[in-house]
């Protein structure tokens, strides 16, 4: 049996060794950081530490970094600003923001799934009530990148608040909250390389934050709960190697677009989504058209490799992507797999998955000649 | 064994089990937290290392393996309450638990019924969502506690009213330990129509609970406080009769849609094992606290008179006392005791100084409050570490005592509180 091969970073990374070590360390040590005692202290002092590491990711104060139970928590309490506020939110954005605002108004995205900043506009001009956007800044699917910067541009144009989920992008690209001009940013660790249970909201110190848990008063009112101290410690670790391994992770690129060079050789027929936006150096998503995602993916899980079709969250269910909908991709959204890759990918990987997706497209492409083809 | 066949290790270790000198600082909080059981943290390292998966993503075996993972602990949770595991969401921790089941249910049902019925020992987090509750339109009722700590059933009989949605009693209090009788309000809330909460966060684990037998209906549960991982917990939500909630955190549609986001395997994993290590030896755990607990109560009244109790003693976990040391001033006391870590007041408001709510419920005076101690023992605690703790207390008390004039007029049988001072 081969090793098995991951290429579904976007639905969880790997831990990093260093953040494995860290929290060892702290999960052995005792104490809640809110108490005033020795044990008490230590591990308010461990937080506060990472809360520098998780602010120097994006370029923030460490004041401004609210941790919470992860991204989704974060999204929900970003978007639990909103007030009265109408929102607007992007067609692709991921659930846990989409669903946060059941009535939100939608700006599509053309067919790279580019928010489209003339709908923006024109959803903005429309009414002169107080508006919140959100716009992710880099797609879960895709890996498509928003111009997240002029989103905000327009929007504090018309007085509107910007919400950020950059829980793709964290460790994948450099970013900088200030040149990004948002009012709140939406981080997870686990995307990359820290431990699951754990994420951060950063408020820009104009946005106001009322808290969504109410309880205990910690991080500073803006979130109640004892605080998560080994995953808050191991979210601080990763975060300093993601800035530090950013180089590595944009040389996956090159690896990447090899990849789908290759797969394009062998199957012409195939489309890359997004391909002509800029994108994460990470993420690729395919479609072989007639076969269905499923199809693909437990063919590739045989061969060992583990690649997603759409999100992992679902679930269980597949539906069809919301996210290659809006695109337009039509029939094509079911038939599209999603591979990213991470700091333990190899281009032996690629190697792989080329090799899987290819020789699948020849045993399904000599079944259909023979006979008549199964709709998979 | 004699000395001539003993190892050095093995002198060490003797020497270390009969000297009364324990590892210094002495944990003795453990309501605020608790230390991992070093078995927690062997069952969770491989879900932070080689199975790192989703427990979300569906296609492939990294995904499965932490599904697998999950659903063991999700079982292991329930079993030791009595319930289904379908019934267990979880969740970082309990104080979301605490928020998600009170605005969850209280915001459902809120066109038919707009009422919840609490208690003002609750924890924070409890109040905290009530008064939020209020502001949104709902009424709530506070109940007062007896002197002994445990809510009036007669009164809460009165309260609950054909419009209560919710009745939310915590199982036992954070601060003196006492257990409230469950049961019975459990079937108070049956009868009358409510639905019962527990916030559970210092019971589960540490004295027997079942849902059914006990009418719970929803139950807030901790890991940190039972040797697990801090950043998770869980919400029991009974199925039949059905509670229904509005979800606080959307999106993916994680937890059957009551809670979004990915579920923390290691995290989850732990909770699990420390609920399963909880069941197997809660009854000898229970014995050995108790004696513990007796040994140094009886130490510090053997040598310290005016010392007093807040809450009920029978009804109380045996891991908790909490004792007014009067003549004495609460910030003093603590910095008499430096290398004991205990609390005065509850871990998340110890840091305003402000005097314990709770004890104040009780009806114990302001500066009896001030002077109050709360003493957590769970399963590292030692005798020795005990008996450490019990003498610098004792050394502490009547090292203050003595500098104090309070004290002196005391026992010069003045009653203090006869006196009128000279406005400042």
């Amino acid at each position: 049996m081969t090793t098995p091969i991951y290429l579904d970073y976007n639905a969880t990374a790997p831990l990093k060794p260093a953040v494995v070590e860290a929290m060892a360390v702290a999960l052995a040590e005792t104490g809640n950081a809110s108490s005033v005692h020795r044990f008490g202290r230590l591990a308010r002092r461990a937080i506060e530490s990472a809360r520098g590491q998780v602010a120097a990711l994006v370029g923030a104060s460490p004041h401004q970094v609210v941790f919470t139970a992860g991204g989704t928590e974060a999204n929900n309490l970003a978007l639990a600003q909103r007030s009265l506020a109408r929102v607007l939110a992007s067609a692709v954005e991921h659930e846990s923001v989409s669903r946060a605002a059941d009535n939100a108004l939608v700006v599509p995205v053309d067919g790279q799934g580019l928010v489209d900043l003339g709908a923006l506009e024109r959803l903005l001009a429309r009414e002169s009530a107080p508006a919140f956007v959100a716009v992710m800044l880099a797609n879960n699917e895709t890996g498509v990148i928003q111009p997240v910067a002029e989103v905000a541009h327009i929007a504090h144009a018309h007085g509107a608040l910007v919400h950020c989920d950059a829980v793709q992008a964290a460790g994948k690209i450099a970013i900088d909250m200030a040149a990004l001009g948002v009012d709140t940013l939406a981080l997870s660790a686990h995307k990359l390389g820290g431990p699951q249970g754990v994420g951060a909201l950063v408020v820009a110190d104009r946005a106001a934050l009322q808290p969504m848990l109410l309880g205990g008063g910690q991080e500073r009112g803006r979130r109640a709960g004892t605080e998560n101290t080994a995953g808050i410690v191991g979210f601080g670790v990763a975060a300093e190697l993601a800035i530090r391994d950013i180089e590595a992770i944009s040389g996956l690129a090159g690896l990447r677009d090899q990849m789908e060079a290759r797969l394009r050789r062998a199957v012409p027929e195939a489309t890359v989504f997004g391909a002509a936006a800029p994108r994460l150096p990470n993420t690729s998503c395919i479609a072989m058209p007639g076969v269905a995602a499923e199809t693909q993916v437990m063919a590739l899980d045989l061969a060992g490799i583990a690649v997603s079709a759409g999100s992992a969250c679902s679930s269980g269910k597949v539906k069809a992507s919301h996210v290659l909908a809006a695109m337009g991709a039509g029939d094509l959204a079911g038939n599209a797999i999603r591979v990213s890759a991470g700091w333990r990918s190899a281009p032996a990987d690629f190697d792989r998955l080329v090799e899987g997706w290819t020789s699948l497209w020849a045993r399904l492409g000599a079944h259909r000649a023979g006979s008549a083809a199964p709709a998979a | 064994m004699n000395d001539m066949t003993m190892t050095a290790e093995a002198k060490a270790m003797e020497h270390a089990t009969r000297s009364n000198e324990p590892k210094k600082p002495v944990y003795l909080d453990y309501q605020a937290t608790t230390p991992m059981d070093p078995r927690v943290l062997d069952a969770m390292m491989p879900y932070f290392i080689e199975k790192f998966g989703n427990p979300h993503s569906r296609n492939h075996p990294h995904g499965w393996e932490a599904e697998e993972a999950v659903e063991k602990a999700r079982k292991q949770v329930a079993e030791l309450i009595g319930a289904d595991e379908r019934e267990i969401v979880f969740t970082s921790g309990a104080t979301e638990s605490n928020n998600l089941a009170i605005a969850g249910v209280a915001r459902f049902y809120k066109d038919r019924k707009n009422h919840i019925v609490t208690v003002v020992t609750e924890h924070k987090c409890v109040l905290d969502t009530c008064r939020h509750l209020e502001q949104e339109g709902f009424e709530v009722t506070y109940l007062p506690v007896k002197p002994d700590g445990l809510v009036d059933l007669e009164a809460l009989k009165q309260a609950i009213t054909p419009k209560t949605a919710l009745v939310s009693v915590m199982a036992v209090n954070n601060e003196i330990g006492v257990i409230q009788p469950l049961a019975e309000i459990g079937r108070i809330c049956r009868e009358k129509g409510a639905f019962f909460h527990t916030d559970a966060a210092q019971a589960f684990g540490k004295i027997p609970l079942d849902v059914n037998a006990m009418n719970i209906d929803l139950m807030s549960i901790s890991g940190h406080k039972i040797y697990g991982p801090k950043g998770i917990g869980a919400l029991f939500v009974r199925r039949k009769p059905r509670v229904r909630m509005i979800a606080l955190i959307h999106g993916g549609g994680q937890e059957r849609g009551f809670r979004s986001g990915t579920l923390p395997t290691p995290l989850c994993v732990g909770l699990g094992e420390a609920a399963a290590i909880a069941k197997r030896e809660m009854a000898q755990e229970t014995e050995r606290l108790t004696k513990l607990r007796d040994r140094f109560y009886d130490s510090i009244r053997k040598r310290l008179p005016e010392v007093y109790l807040n809450g009920d003693l029978a009804h109380r976990i045996p891991g908790n006392l909490n004792i007014s040391f009067a003549y004495v001033e609460g910030e003093g006391l603590m910095m008499g005791i430096k290398d004991l870590s205990v609390s005065s007041g509850s871990a998340c408001t110890s840091a305003s100084l402000e005097p314990s709510y709770v004890l104040r419920a009780l009806g114990v005076e302001e500066d009896l409050a001030h002077t109050s101690l709360r003493i957590g023992f769970g399963r590292f605690t030692t005798e020795s570490e005990v008996d450490y703790a019990a003498d610098r207390i004792v050394e502490a008390v009547q090292k203050l005592r003595a500098m104090s004039p309070l004290w002196e007029m005391a026992q010069e049988g003045i009653d203090i509180k006869s006196i009128k001072w000279a406005a400042h």
